[in-house]
């Protein structure tokens, strides 16, 4: 088994939001994008060790190694998450360097009850032999080889770790935040160029499992941006798996322009407009 | 009891406003026999009943009924019955007037049926191939409002599965349409046999009214055989038979008069305590057997739709949580939870497997359909019961993360042939995605659950054991009465417990019988 460490978030043994049926799912630390509407940013960067969390922590979970670095103990952790609260930086103590082997440890009690496996983030491509490495092992288990092995991504990843990915991947579900590049580069920091060539790449080889719309009123959902969407999904698959999902504030970052929460009704007008365009299968979240 | 008081009691049920006249009917028979003598028990024994360490569940001082009857319909719509004058039906309507009487019919402990068959399975041979699935579910629906409004209790309990067919389906779309408390609901899952898409439209239907609860098959039919059903809450009894009575233990009251640790009350405290209970089971279906002469006049045992030879009594246990609690205090540890640590679960696991040698060693008369012993059962509890967990339940509130529960909870399941309950509290995100529920509980079999329950974290339906009532129908309950006898004791559960107005995961568990008051 390889012997490659990812930088893992965090771990969630029983999932029913991260693809299809139960799955574990795995965090990986760092992204891509800084999302104005990231409802878990302290994912997006990896620690820089400034230490200005360690003496905020009320349960004494943090401290420093000799040399500095930030240390974090999940035995008396009570979770209060004062040190993401407290971030600069976008980032977390509490991400850890995992082995492969470590992550299999986490799974295999829990697989009985799984359908698959689902690397999520922070961005899940941002450490391509990791994933593969993960992805491997699982395929090669005999206890777990039955598990679909799935990636929830920003789509933001160049054609090579798609490449490096393709012998294991059973699946993707990929975020597209807007058709418009000008308007993703203001919502998310960056170009959607690399997003809409993974989601065709994807679609091409059939592992496509959903592409996800996020709606943010007054943002993004203008109704010919949305028609737009949908005739350039529909291009790609017109009976493509479409997840509309609203904004919601709980856990997001005080941000520069407000954003709003949309109401269900608006929501199921968006997903209408998209709708329309294709043979989808649209669902609202 | 004095006279007066059984006139006072009298007296007090027939003026209630808040009792309707079935209840009232059914409580001055309960009274009745609460006036009669109680099977001849040795003083500890006595003592024991009356300082409620061990419980009779208050079935009456002289059982005239088995506690639990399943009759074997499928027999009995194949050769009719005499004593109803009534011949084998010959198409669907006929099948389904002829189990709406015989229903009618069918004794308990509740006054009510507890089993009406493996409905799937009786009515598949006669829905005709060119009925349409419109047609079928018009007359399911029909047959279902009766259900509901002619045996209104929430004890009375259809098994469907394991193999896909017409009716189930059916039944699980009327379910949806009507949301009605009863009938309540068991899905046999066999993983050979079920199909995914059967599971997961018994999923969508737990989302719409919290039934179906969800039973091992191969589990059960290793115990019992292939006729078995899980009938009221979660008694999982032989077909064609039944259990004679219910008999108790509060292990947590046991714990307390129990001066050393684990091991003395392995070695000395348990065989007592399970002795007394077995003597007091032993005392009850005397009585029922040789005194009553229930299986020498019933027709249902005259006709062979039930033998005698399919019988057996159910021991409960509860209070397991705080018991492991009391005997590891004993031994000087004071911090591990039942649940959460491995030492308590230790612990925990010889308890159980102690009681169940116990219980296996124990010759019980009139019991072959236990090979001569009592089936070992995880009694869910009454309203009565407060702060004690129900059966061998991790408490309310305190339970770990659902794989870790699960996981915890599964090696006790082997030994409860007789049924065991842990109620699952699941989010909403699961009614978007109901495959993850069929995964989970396929996994959960696969790691030796019996049975397994889920209910939405805030649906209107809420299990108060294996029996539902609607929220809506507590309202108000004590001015102008309940339509459903068991919303009465759902009522008292809820006064007790609070189980509606908590945050938790997991709904408390009470199972009663009628008795005169209290």
């Amino acid at each position: 088994m390889s012997s490659l460490r990812g930088l893992v978030a965090d771990t969630l043994e029983f999932s029913a939001v991260d693809g299809p049926g139960n799955r574990f799912v795995v965090f990986l630390q760092g992204c891509t994008f800084d999302c104005l509407a990231c409802h878990n940013p302290y994912t997006i960067n990896p620690c820089v060790d400034c230490g200005e969390c360690v003496d905020q922590c009320p349960s004494g979970a943090l401290g420093f190694t000799a040399t500095g670095a930030v240390t974090w103990n999940p035995e008396v952790c009570l979770q209060a998450d004062h040190c993401h609260a407290v971030c600069r930086y976008a980032s977390s103590p509490k991400a850890r360097h995992l082995a492969v082997a470590d992550l299999l440890e986490q799974i295999r009690p829990a697989a009985p009850f799984l359908s698959g496996v689902t690397v999520s983030g922070g961005e899940a491509t941002m450490q391509p032999h990791f994933l593969r490495a993960l992805f491997d092992a699982i395929k090669a288990d005999a206890a777990l080889s039955r598990l679909t092995c799935f990636v929830d991504t920003n789509g933001d990843a160049p054609a090579s770790t798609w490449e490096v990915l393709d012998p294991v991947l059973d699946g993707a579900m990929v975020d597209l935040k807007c058709l418009d590049s000008a308007i993703h580069v203001a919502l998310t920091g960056a170009d959607n160029a690399r997003t809409l060539d993974s989601i065709a790449r994807l679609a091409s080889r059939g592992k496509l499992h959903e592409v996800r719309l996020l709606i943010l009123p007054g943002r993004n959902d203008d109704p010919q941006l949305l028609e737009a969407t949908g005739d350039w999904l529909a291009d790609i698959d017109p009976r493509m798996r479409i997840k509309v999902i609203g904004f919601r504030r709980h856990g997001t970052r005080p941000t520069p322009i407000p954003l709003v929460e949309p109401s269900r009704k608006h929501l199921e007008h968006c997903a209408d407009i998209v709708a329309a365009r294709g043979d989808f299968s649209v669902t609202v979240v | 009891m004095q006279l007066t008081q059984l006139v006072n009691d009298a007296e007090s049920i027939v003026t209630s406003p808040a009792i309707g006249y079935d209840q009232k009917v059914r409580r001055l028979a309960a009274l009745a026999v609460s006036a009669l003598r109680y099977p001849p028990l040795s003083q500890a024994c006595q003592e024991a009943l009356e300082k409620r360490i061990i419980c009779d569940m208050f079935e009456g001082n002289r059982p005239y009924t088995p506690r639990y009857v399943l009759p074997d319909y499928a027999k009995a719509l194949r050769q009719g019955v005499k004593h109803l004058e009534l011949d084998p039906p010959q198409d669907l309507d006929d099948a389904l007037s002829f189990l709406t009487i015989l229903y009618g019919h069918v004794p308990s402990v509740t006054t009510y049926p507890v089993y009406l068959g493996d409905l799937d399975a009786l009515l598949e041979p006669f829905v005709p191939a060119d009925m349409t699935d419109a047609e079928l579910d018009r007359t399911l629906r029909r047959f279902w409002i009766q259900l509901d409004r002619l045996l209104p209790d929430a004890f009375v309990h259809t098994n469907l599965g394991p193999a896909d067919g017409r009716v189930v389906r059916s039944i699980f779309r009327v379910e949806r349409s009507l949301r009605q408390v009863v009938p309540n609901i068991t899905l046999k899952v066999d993983p050979e046999v079920t199909p995914d898409s059967l599971i997961e439209d018994g999923v969508r239907t737990v989302f719409a009214t919290g039934k179906p609860h969800f039973v091992n098959h191969p589990m059960m039919v290793r115990d019992h055989g292939p006729g078995y059903a899980a009938v009221s809450c979660y008694n999982s009894l032989k077909i064609g038979g039944g259990s004679h009575t219910l008999t108790r233990l509060n292990l947590k009251e046991a714990a307390v008069r129990q001066h050393g640790g684990l091991e003395e009350f392995l070695a000395t405290g348990l065989p007592m305590w399970v002795e007394l209970t077995a003597e007091l089971m032993q005392a009850r279906i005397t009585s029922l057997v040789e005194e009553q002469h229930f299986f020498a006049d019933h027709f249902l045992a005259t006709e062979g739709l039930i033998d005698i030879n399919r019988f057996s009594a159910m021991f409960g246990i509860f209070g397991l949580a705080e018991c492991v609690a009391e005997v590891l205090a004993h031994d000087g540890i004071h911090d591990a939870r039942w649940g959460h640590d491995e030492r308590a679960n230790d612990a925990a696991y010889r308890i159980v497997e102690r009681i169940a040698d116990l219980v296996a060693a124990r010759p019980q008369p009139y019991c072959t359909g236990g090979d001569g012993a009592a089936y070992l059962h995880s009694q869910g509890g009454i309203d009565l019961d407060e702060g004690v967990t129900a059966g061998t339940r991790i408490p309310v509130t305190d339970e770990p993360g659902m794989r870790q529960h699960i996981t915890a909870a599964a090696p006790l399941h082997t030994h409860f042939a007789a049924g065991i309950s842990d109620i699952f509290h699941v989010d909403e995100t699961a009614v978007g995605n109901p495959q993850a529920m069929v995964d989970i509980i396929k996994g959960a079999f696969e790691v030796g659950m019996r049975d397994f329950t889920f209910n939405l974290a805030d649906n209107e339906f809420i299990r108060i054991t294996g029996y539902l009532v609607r929220k809506s129908d507590l309202v108000g309950i004590d001015e102008h009465g309940a339509r459903h006898g068991s919303d009465y004791l759902a009522a008292g559960s809820e006064r007790t417990f609070h189980l509606t107005e908590r945050a938790v995961k997991r709904v408390g568990a009470h199972e009663l019988a009628p008795r005169p008051s209290r």
